[in-house]
């Protein structure tokens, strides 16, 4: 999709492949992932700052706007220290697992209908298979630190990471159902038009289908929401990593730049379940009021445009998050377990069975 | 950890050190927990890290000298414990203070115990994860800490109610700037309630966690709002009134077990809540009725009481602050010893802790409200 | 509610064998001065007792009286229900002071007799866990609060005074 971009682009075929190839791997690094985390840190604190009256970062920059730049400069210039008791090798690979676990997500995320890092027939099933490289990661990141803290929260971490990826699945399966597709990109594409053609609102096509489907759809869109919040481990389900009792979970050992690997790691993956949310439920790129591209018939827009309805999205529901994260205290470790077995799996499954009955019809 | 040598796996219990560097101990308080998988099977507390000499040092010191170091022990509620060594001074030497003094002492304890409870209280939510009603608490409580700033020109360690008097007297200002407060302050216990103490995420963390019988609490020693949080109606204002207190109208509030238990957690969270509105009630009186006068017309030159022992008690807002004095007639005491609330209460967390789980210790102690200061002294 | 008269009489009437004396010449509180080695039994009757009905040991403390050479403890005790309150007195021998726990009636007293052995070196008998609590465990200059204690030189290799 790039490549033909380019080739539209440049008429060369060479130079298309050459620049759409390089632009398409490290596009969702440097003009994505590090902006935004850049920014996501930045919101963070100015989101909390605001919500407790305070100001937060002012002194760098307007408003501290270069607050988490000076931050990261100084999380470069950190000694790295790995304790004596370390099992080293693991301690060291296990921040890389992390944030390549959330990296590799977000190859399968159309963020335009122009660009999709690769477009997998089964992206959204790759993008849960993938992100399962986190938990093997933070459970190394635990044990290998050697610490009895971390080794708690990376056990937490595990057990709650594999118990709410069933209600997604679940959610994720019954949306398969009803689009018939596992390809990210198709699933946006069918969504295009106007916002009641996303599958919030049931879906495209105005049939007796649609409006039986919104009331499972809400219900899904609400459990997988509280699922991917308890997989990327924000309040109130951030017991990994529960400042209060484990002191920092799996990764209390960690300083300096592998500290800020997690750090990324976990904003990265923030952004790429609100993506994935909103590719779902949400049109994913599809703009909800028409392309102004359309409107002036200037064709290169479109894509820009679909870029940042999608960044906007994803970006809102990052937002949610934090609002989330500054408002509710956390749960403990049984009831985090009982929110998900015993009331989303079951939900969920009830919610799969009647969308497969509507589909039927 | 796996046996190999035999055919059955064996399970260890872990041992935890919690503390004294950790962020959820209030102080410097060391836990051993010994676990089994996250269920608490015991718990020891090691304390003695913040130890002072506080007693030792009241034995080389004059008795003025001592309400600074007496600061210091409490420090989230100083001027609890300068009344409590004053009512305890002034009950041996026999001597009777102005009125004014005692209306302004009455004033500022209970402001510290509106402050000191804000602490409590938003501390008690960062632990259970809720990190915003801690700035909201702590921003009310700056303004307290602003009223006293005017009065004595500290904001923590005040060295104030002098034994027989105060060291200043009132600012033009406060009277009305603290009624600015309590107008500012009434509408915000709503807004704690309603992000916090209603949050079902919160009762589902506090409720019928670390149950306190008030059999087991009365022979622990506990009291304060721990007690009161158990179902029983006892504050030293009350039941033992020192300064003017018996001449205000306010309320115990007791534990009434509205989403668990009497005398789980959020009880005892609860009850410092409401503790705070009859603060309220008790500084609007007071500030009402404020005599003139003069605040240290009583104030001894030099104090030299006969020998004898006195045990002098006030309701701190962490429980029964009592001083032991022992004089031998020199002007220096031969004994001093503090019952700290806090020490007392601290034993019987590993009562209410066993069975729990990690999170649940958290939950626990933090509900019981320790300062390290006075358990060390 | 009963005062301190009335309730030496209930002692001496239930514990004939036992030597009572009531202090009240000093300010501000008169004290009953008992045998520290039956101080265990006299509580269990102070508290069990329904007219007495002492259920809560609000302070312990130990004091050094080193002019007589003797180490005593205070009790002060409370009834919760009938408000009324106690000071009972024990004394001891400064060479081997004994006193018997009263830990088994008052859990609070748990922490308060590891207080006082802590500070003063009373040995409480019968203590289920008597260890050092504000000092460190492997504190061996003496016993801080007794008024012939001085600082050691060192602790574990570490300079003691500044």
């Amino acid at each position: 999709m790039m490549y033909d971009f380019f080739v539209d682009l440049f008429g060369n075929t060479v130079i298309a492949g050459i620049a759409s190839g390089i632009l398409m791997s490290l596009l969702p690094l440097f003009l994505f992932i590090l902006p935004y985390a850049l920014l996501a840190v930045l919101a963070e604190r100015k989101v909390s700052a605001h919500m407790q009256d305070r100001l937060g970062p002012m002194r760098i920059g307007w408003h501290g706007w270069n607050q988490t730049i000076a931050d990261i400069i100084k999380l470069i210039q950190k000694e790295d220290i790995v304790a004596s008791d370390t099992d080293k090798p693991l301690f060291n690979f296990a921040p890389v697992l992390v944030f390549a676990g959330s990296y590799a997500a977000f190859a399968a995320i159309p963020f335009s209908s122009y660009y999709i890092g690769s477009e997998v027939d089964l992206g959204i099933f790759y993008i849960i298979a993938v992100t399962g490289l986190v938990v093997a990661g933070i459970l190394m990141a635990g044990w290998a630190s050697n610490n009895k803290y971390s080794l708690l929260g990376s056990m937490r971490s595990v057990a709650q990471i594999v118990s709410y990826e069933i209600p997604t699945m679940l959610v994720v399966l019954s949306l398969v159902m009803v689009s018939e597709t596992m390809s990210l990109h198709t699933l946006s594409e069918m969504q295009t038009g106007y916002f009641w053609n996303w599958y919030i609102f049931g879906g495209p096509g105005f049939s007796l289908t649609k409006f039986l489907l919104i009331p499972s759809m809400l219900i899904g869109f609400i459990i997988i929401y509280i699922s991917t919040l308890a997989e990327v481990n924000r309040v109130p389900f951030d017991i990994p990593e529960a400042e209060s009792e484990l002191v920092a979970g799996y990764h209390t050992e960690y300083s300096g730049m592998k500290f800020a690997m997690f750090f990324l790691a976990e904003y990265a993956n923030m952004y790429a379940v609100s993506a994935i949310v909103a590719a779902l439920f949400f049109g994913g790129y599809q703009s909800p009021v028409g392309y102004l591209g359309n409107l002036l018939g200037v064709e290169w827009l479109i894509p820009i445009e679909q870029f940042l309805w999608f960044a906007a999205k994803g970006l809102f529901f990052v937002f949610v998050q934090m609002w989330l994260r500054w408002t509710l205290p956390r749960l403990r470790v049984d009831q985090l377990m009982a929110v998900s077995w015993k009331y989303l799996i079951p939900i969920a499954f009830v919610n799969l069975i009647v969308i497969g009955f509507i589909t039927l019809i | 950890m796996i046996n190999t040598k035999s055919s059955a796996i064996r399970t260890e219990e872990m041992v935890l050190n919690m503390g004294p560097q950790h962020p959820s101990t209030h102080g410097v308080l060391r836990l051993e927990l010994a676990l089994e998988g996250e269920i608490i099977t015991k718990v020891t507390p090691h304390i003695g890290y913040l130890h002072r000499c506080f007693e030792k040092h009241c034995e080389a010191m004059t008795y003025p000298q001592i309400v600074p170091y007496t600061d210091r022990m409490d420090y989230l509620a100083s001027m609890g414990n300068e009344l409590g060594y004053a009512v305890a001074m002034e009950k041996l030497l026999g001597i009777e203070v102005p009125q004014r003094v005692e209306y302004i002492r009455v004033i500022m304890a209970e402001l510290q115990r509106i402050a000191s409870h804000l602490v409590a209280l938003g501390t008690y939510g960062a632990d259970i994860g809720a990190f915003t009603p801690f700035l909201y608490c702590f921003r009310d409580r700056e303004k307290i800490l602003h009223l006293f700033e005017i009065t004595c020109g500290a904001r923590l360690l005040y060295n104030y109610i002098w034994v027989g008097g105060l060291s200043h007297d009132l600012h033009p200002d406060f009277v009305r700037k603290t009624r600015d407060f309590i107008k500012e302050f009434k509408p915000t216990i709503k807004e704690l309630n309603d992000i916090l103490s209603y949050n079902k995420i919160f009762i589902d963390r506090t409720a019928n966690v670390g149950i306190l019988p008030v059999k087991t609490a009365i022979n622990f020693g506990v009291s304060g709002p721990n007690l009161r949080a158990s179902g029983i109606k006892w504050d030293i204002r009350k039941d033992d009134p020192y300064s003017v207190y018996s001449k205000f109208d306010f309320d115990i509030p007791v534990g009434k077990g509205t989403h668990g238990t009497v005398g789980d957690s959020w009880d005892r969270y609860f009850v410092r809540i409401l503790e705070m509105e009859e603060s309220l009630k008790i500084i609007e009186q007071a500030l009402d009725q404020l005599p003139d006068g003069d605040v240290q017309s009583a104030i001894p030159k030099r104090i030299k009481p006969n020998a004898g022992h006195v045990y002098g008690r006030v309701e701190n807002p962490r429980g029964e602050l009592g001083y032991f004095i022992i004089s031998d007639g020199s002007t220096t005491p031969y004994r001093v010893k503090v019952r700290a609330p806090s020490f007392v209460t601290l034993q019987i967390l590993g009562e209410l802790c066993k069975g729990y789980m990690i999170a649940d210790v958290i939950t626990i102690l933090g509900s019981i409200d320790i300062v390290l200061g006075e358990i060390d002294r | 509610m009963k005062n301190t008269e009335e309730i030496l009489q209930a002692l001496k009437e239930n514990f004939p064998d036992f030597s009572f004396e009531l202090k009240s010449d000093l300010p501000v509180e008169g004290f009953i001065i008992c045998n520290p080695l039956v101080i265990d039994k006299i509580s269990h009757f102070l508290h069990d007792n329904p007219e007495l009905n002492f259920d809560s040991l609000i302070n312990l403390s130990g004091v050094d009286e080193i002019k007589a050479n003797q180490l005593s403890v205070y009790y002060h005790l409370e009834s919760t229900e009938l408000k009324h309150k106690l000071v009972l007195k024990v004394v001891t021998d400064r060479n081997s002071p004994e006193v018997a726990s009263v830990t088994d009636i008052w859990k609070g007293a748990n922490w308060h007799e590891r207080e006082a052995y802590d500070m003063f070196g009373i040995k409480f008998l019968n203590h289920p866990d008597l260890r050092r609590i504000l000092m460190p465990y492997d504190w061996e200059a003496g016993h801080p609060l007794r008024k012939d204690y001085e600082n050691p030189e060192f602790y574990q290799g570490m300079k003691v005074p500044f």
